[in-house]
């Protein structure tokens, strides 16, 4: 044991202090340094929005000057918008089609991911191996055929080519639901069983409840793959005006009316509100949704 | 499960069947399919310069913009790691753009990157650049608007790859701080290693989602009259075949080369992973 006079204490103590002021003026200025980069991003990130609503928000003149602040601010630009192009009727139409199909993929995705997961059968892991690999066959291969049955039931142009295979379950919902499935203890089942329950009562009563987070986030996928959707209704929806949905609508519109061009940023900061609002109330649903997608690859 | 089987046949496994049966005819919708031999093979190998640009540009947005992406997916998720408070607003800010429906998205941009009345060449000349990029009407950087378009809406994968980073185990850092490593080597030996997985998985479905990039590509170059064809895509050169010519056989021929070219890319990756992807509990299923 090395004995330190009380000066040789003291001089610890101070070397100490500084090293510990120095330590503390780095983590400062390393958080400085992440925020500063956060934010410059963050401004970045925003800046294609902000300008999509500042210019929505002008008179044509003025955007075509390519100001940066609306004077004055045009609100009746989304009034005029309805009146210029049949939006509302466009929005009702997506919304119709995506109400649909939400309800189609919830309720054709839920029993097969419950046969998958919580059952014990023979093949059962050879048919989940070919819903994974539908998920990655590319929907070129079969476009034209299934183009062709619904040619055949002169279903085009119209809605049922798009509803109706969202109730014939969706391999990536399947998959979604099954990985979720998978982390309800058995012990929960058992004891179900035992009281009596059967496999449709246990599915209903004890499983849904229980799954409630990956079934919102699969409605939630299946709502805004359709409401973005524009490959489906470019195919099956594009000859009738009267059916087009908001994507379509929006590629027609410089074409079809003598509207301001600026007005087409107006209707494309409608057709994103929802979607933006939907994620701001579901956001903690949707950030697990895509992360039970990702990571159990 | 009876939903999904009836699903499958329908929609995948019949029409499988059927695209494979008419890549070998003649087909045009109306009349039942003529059988023609390898034909359309032969075609579209010898005699079709349009099936050469739509592969060229799809082999090209592919080979810059998967990487590009990857990269810039780590660097956004690793930065939001780094914070002790905010991330979860700054994680909302740079996932709002993948909300954004793509038509609405590519409208905008191509609107606000345009040279004339678009506001972003006016930001690059405040900044000094001079001759900014005249963007989607440039044929030579059309591409990379689109690739700005995809970077904007990051946001999901970002998100997975935030997953990610959070699962790696705190003590790993810990270890390799008291081994000396700087920040830097602690990225490159331990957090780099450790999303193998992630970045592996997020390569093969970004291959397979490329080789069928279409929507951005046909409303951009619908916007910009592109005749130069510097937005003509394979996917794009399948679907004209299919509903604008109406050569049916033709673009089934077109699909099944796609699938065969995806399905050599997916096993060429499966069988180099070997060396570089590190899996911590040995298999890709668990």
């Amino acid at each position: 044991m090395s004995a330190y006079t009380p000066e040789q204490w003291a001089k610890i103590d101070a070397d100490a202090a500084v090293m510990r002021g120095k330590a503390r003026r780095r983590k400062f200025l390393e958080t400085v340094a992440n925020h500063s980069v956060l934010v410059a991003m963050s401004a970045i990130f925003i800046m294609p929005l902000y300008l999509i609503v500042v210019i929505s928000l002008m008179t044509y003149r003025q955007a075509s000057l390519r100001a940066l602040w609306p004077s004055p601010f045009i609100w009746h630009n989304y009034i005029e918008v309805f009146h210029a192009v049949p939006f509302l009727h466009w929005t009702m139409n997506t919304l119709f089609v995506s109400t649909l199909t939400m309800i189609g993929t919830v309720v054709s995705s839920v029993p097969p991911a419950y046969v998958l997961s919580r059952l014990q059968w023979k093949g059962r892991n050879g048919t989940f191996i070919a819903i994974l690999a539908t998920m990655m066959l590319p929907g070129q291969v079969t476009m034209i055929p299934v183009y062709v049955i619904f040619a055949k039931l002169h279903w085009i142009p119209g809605y049922l080519p798009l509803i109706v295979p969202a109730f014939f379950s969706s391999a990536f919902s399947i998959f979604l639901l099954r990985q979720f499935f998978a982390t309800i203890p058995d012990e929960i089942s058992d004891a179900a069983r035992i009281d009596g329950c059967n496999e449709f009562q246990l599915m209903m009563r004890i499983v849904i409840p229980l799954a409630k987070p990956a079934i919102s986030a699969i409605a939630l996928f299946a709502f805004l793959g359709a409401w973005n959707d524009f490959f489906g209704p470019l195919l099956y929806l594009v000859e009738n005006p009267d059916l087009w949905t908001l994507g379509i609508g929006l590629t027609q519109f410089e074409s079809l009316h003598h509207v301001d061009r600026n007005m087409l940023m107006t209707a494309s900061a409608l057709f994103m509100m929802p979607v933006i609002v939907i994620f701001f109330f579901s956001q903690k649903v949707f950030i697990e949704g895509v992360t039970l997608t990702g990571v159990k690859g | 499960m009876s939903p999904w089987v009836f699903g499958f046949l329908f929609f995948t496994a019949y029409p499988m069947g059927a695209s494979l049966y008419q890549s070998f005819t003649k087909f045009n919708l109306i009349e039942t399919p003529t059988w023609v031999g390898a034909e359309n093979y032969v075609r579209m190998f010898t005699d079709d310069a349009d099936f050469w640009k739509a592969l060229k540009n799809t082999v090209w947005i592919s080979a810059v913009s998967i990487p590009l992406r990857i990269a810039f997916a780590l660097f956004t998720a690793w930065i939001l790691t780094k914070p002790k408070r905010g991330s979860n607003i700054y994680r909302t800010i740079f996932f709002l753009p993948a909300m954004v429906p793509t038509v609405a998205a590519t409208m905008s941009f191509t609107y606000i990157f345009n040279p004339a009345i678009g506001p972003i060449n006016k930001f690059l000349e405040f900044f000094g650049i001079e001759n900014p990029p005249m963007w989607f009407i440039d044929p030579h950087w059309s591409k990379w608007a689109l690739i700005l378009l995809g970077l904007w809406g990051i946001g999901d994968t970002m998100i997975i790859y935030l997953a990610g980073l959070l699962d790696v185990p705190r003590s790993l850092y810990e270890a390799a701080a008291i081994e000396g490593a700087s920040g830097w080597q602690q990225f490159r030996y331990v957090t780099i290693p450790m999303m193998t997985p992630v970045i592996f998985f997020s390569t093969v479905t970004g291959v397979i989602g490329s080789f069928q990039y279409f929507t951005q590509a046909y409303v951009a170059a619908g916007q910009v009259n592109d005749y130069s064809h510097s937005m003509y895509f394979y996917a794009t050169h399948i679907y004209y075949q299919a509903f604008k010519a109406y050569d049916m056989g033709y673009a089934s021929a077109l699909a099944w080369v796609l699938l065969i070219f995806t399905l050599i890319c997916t096993l060429i990756m499966l069988q180099t992973q070997k060396r570089w992807v590190h899996y911590p509990n040995g298999s890709l299923f668990k």
